[in-house]
């Protein structure tokens, strides 16, 4: 008698929900059946994102030349789908001179840095750790 | 609304809401957690304000 394999995470499904809660917050907590909190994620940060751009804060772009601008860029890219439509949309380029250009910064940055929180918590509930 | 502290209310307060979505699963739950970091997250900014305040720069 062979003894049976102990069960091992699926991989693919577990890099699908992983892409998805990148893509749109909350959208790895929705395909796992957690609805509150995949609309609590989606509206906030989607909201955090969106105030980030209403007070003129900027999208940062990969600038290797410049490690902070380019961590800055990582931050943001967090945030996934809305941080990539805007950029192809050519907004968020942020107006220094503002008086909320750093309060905007600030806002798009967490939002993106809470986003990959939140797709590490997805991960934890699609391997049943949570 | 764009005043240093309504946007400070403002940014606590979301942060606040996804730490405790993450943190809790029950809805009561959630929020007692997300009002007890929002209260932590402006008192100490606004102790910090004070403590600058003595600074001078």
């Amino acid at each position: 008698m062979t003894a049976k394999p102990a069960s091992r995470p699926d991989f693919t499904r577990i890099a699908l929900i992983l892409a998805a809660a990148w893509a749109l917050p909350g959208a790895g907590h929705l395909w796992l059946g957690r609805r509150q909190k995949g609309l609590i994620f989606l509206v906030t940060l989607l909201l955090m994102f969106v105030f980030g751009l209403w007070l003129e804060g900027r999208l940062f772009p990969f600038e290797l030349k410049q490690p902070l601008v380019a961590l800055m860029a990582l931050a943001d890219l967090g945030l996934g789908l809305p941080y990539l439509i805007t950029r192809a949309l050519g907004a968020g380029g942020g107006r220094v001179v503002a008086v909320t250009y750093e309060y905007g910064n600030t806002f798009m940055i967490v939002a993106g840095l809470l986003n990959v929180l939140v797709m590490l918590d997805a991960v934890d509930v699609a391997e049943g750790r949570k | 609304m764009t005043s240093h502290l309504g946007l400070m209310v403002l940014f606590s307060l979301s942060v606040s809401i996804v730490f405790a979505t993450l943190q809790r699963d029950a809805p009561r739950e959630q929020f007692l957690l997300a009002a007890r970091l929002l209260g932590g997250f402006l008192g100490a900014g606004i102790l910090i304000g004070w403590v600058l305040y003595f600074l001078p720069l």
